[in-house]
């Protein structure tokens, strides 16, 4: 009753990969008729082609915007996630430390971005890219912290039990039970992490500092009437975006593959 | 019937009392216990859910300590005993480290003590054939049944060749087939080892088939009934015959009469209490 005709399994995976193909491509030629027959105005919804051809022409371009808001976001991914790592050990270890840093990561995650962009824009410097790398770092601290000192917490009584029966000091505690037991769900954070870093290193660019980057380069676009050009420049945020999550996915799926 | 090599006793246990302080108020989930466990003695702590069996068991592997009282393993007190090592413990979760392989999981406490790689390496595969899981030791503890889990942890209890095991109904989780066999497999690694064993455990059958001596235990408080002598071949000897056998019904009967015989009393006491 209402179950999906079974397929063989190699087949599932062909269908699964060409669903979401087959329902892109209808989506894009749609649109691509819409504009082109149904006459939509460029600055409402350029053609994909034309922004196919944006991407084309102006690809140095768009190599450099994305690697200047790649390198922001990484840096800030690695900072992040290093610092929100490193602050959790320290109040998994000791309450105290926990109970100081609860308010101060409570107040860290509820920092709009915009609200931070501009302030750091002015005290860094028109020239630099550090509070872009900041902020990104700001955004990827708080999920990493969180998940890790959850983490941290996760070991099995009987694990700990075990470590008590054999004695073992505390530095082969944490290394025996309780850094494996977190692992899963640090790369959780760094996962969830990583497109915060990517939207946080864009969107800051809005708010002055130098340009090249993704964000700044869609303003300048749009602002100029090149729409095509500015959805180009999104294409190439949303593939950054992909990349990075994809990428922490990745690393994830490995961390966790041996714990179920 | 019991070997006293040794001279000491591997477990002695003189007035211990346990009291938890929860947010309820005090409860006194031990009472005026005293125990002695011979040197290669398997001695089984048998009662109803919340006797404390496991609350005794967890003072001997000095995981809580007593309120009042003396527990000492093989002389020592029982902290001295857990920093030394005198003792191996299986649990009723067989507790493996699901990132290590069967023989990570069973060099485990080795590699924690600084034992030499080589030597290691031979307890290991000495131990993955002790247990019959030659097949099965670069397997993870996810890939493998529950009784095998279990092999995997006595194994584990058993690597550095304690002369005492500690069991928190290690046998609790499986079938009943399954864990017929492990009760053989076990009464075959005690033969082998010598070790002492206080284990504890819901079944009758299970108690009578293993020990030298079931202890009874009633619960809130909990206290001991009556400890009741297994007149039976010498563990080592025992086989799966006996357990068809007349003498095996009569001692289940007797520790059946033992854990029964106090019940319409502790049903009045348990009214008071509350």
């Amino acid at each position: 009753m209402g179950r999906a005709v079974t397929m063989n399994p190699r087949t599932e995976v062909a269908a699964r990969t060409i669903a979401p193909i087959v329902v892109g491509l209808v989506v894009l030629g749609g649109w691509q008729l819409a504009v082109t027959v149904g006459g939509v105005d460029d600055y409402l919804l350029p053609a994909p082609a034309s922004i196919i051809d944006q991407l084309v022409e102006f690809a140095p371009s768009m190599l450099s915007a994305g690697l200047i808001t790649g390198t922001n976001a990484l840096i800030g991914l690695l900072v992040g996630a290093v610092l929100g790592i490193v602050v959790a050990l320290f109040a998994a270890s000791a309450r105290l430390v926990d109970w100081m840093a609860a308010p101060v990561v409570a107040a860290l995650a509820v920092i709009p971005i915009v609200a931070l962009a501009p302030v750091l824009n002015t005290m860094f410097g028109a020239d630099s890219q550090f509070g872009r790398q900041a902020i990104a770092a700001l955004a990827v601290f708080v999920p990493v912290f969180i998940n890790t000192l959850r983490g941290l917490r996760q070991a099995l009584p009987v694990h700990r039990d075990l470590m008590a029966v054999y004695a073992a000091k505390p530095g082969q505690v944490m290394r025996t039970v309780t850094l494996p037991t977190a692992t899963p769900f640090v790369f959780t954070g760094i996962r969830i992490g990583s497109s915060l870093a990517v939207i946080s290193a864009l969107v800051a660019e809005y708010f002055g500092g130098p340009r090249g980057g993704l964000g700044g380069l869609i303003s300048t676009s749009a602002a100029s009437s090149a729409y095509p050009r500015a959805w180009a420049y999104v294409i190439i945020s949303i593939v950054l975006g992909l990349a990075f999550y994809l990428v922490t996915l990745g690393a994830e799926r490995l961390a966790v593959r041996r714990r179920s | 019937m019991t070997q006293m090599t040794g001279g000491t006793d591997a477990v002695s246990i003189a007035g211990v009392d346990k009291v938890f302080e929860t947010r309820s108020g005090q409860v006194q989930a031990l009472s005026g216990i005293d125990l002695t466990v011979a040197a290669g003695e398997f001695v089984s702590l048998i009662g109803p859910s919340g006797c404390g069996k496991s609350t005794l068991m967890r003072l001997i592997a000095d995981l809580d300590q007593p309120s009042t009282g003396t527990v000492s393993v093989f002389g020592k007190p029982a902290k001295d005993a857990r920093i030394a090592q005198d003792y191996g413990i299986a649990f009723q979760q067989a507790g493996l480290l699901p990132w290590r392989t069967v023989e990570e999981n069973i060099e485990l406490p080795l590699s924690l003590h600084g034992a030499p790689k080589a030597e290691r390496a031979a307890r290991v595969a000495e131990l993955v054939s002790l247990v019959g899981l030659g097949d099965f030791a670069d397997r993870y503890p996810d890939q493998l049944s529950g009784g095998m889990q279990q092999r995997v942890a006595i194994a584990r209890a058993l690597a550095e060749k304690p002369r005492l095991l500690l069991m928190d109904e290690p046998f609790g989780a499986l079938d009943e087939m399954t864990r017929e066999r492990m009760q053989s497999e076990l009464v075959r690694i005690c033969a082998e080892t010598g070790a002492a064993v206080v284990f504890v455990t819901h079944s009758i059958p299970e108690a009578v088939f293993l020990s030298d001596r079931v202890v009874v235990m009633s619960p809130r408080p909990g206290r001991i009934q009556e400890i009741v002598t297994m007149r039976l071949a010498a563990t080592a000897d025992r086989e799966e015959g006996l357990r068809e056998q007349h003498e095996f019904f009569d001692m289940i009967t007797a520790v059946r009469e033992a854990l029964h015989q106090g019940s319409p009393v502790a049903a009045v006491r348990g009214v008071e209490t509350r």
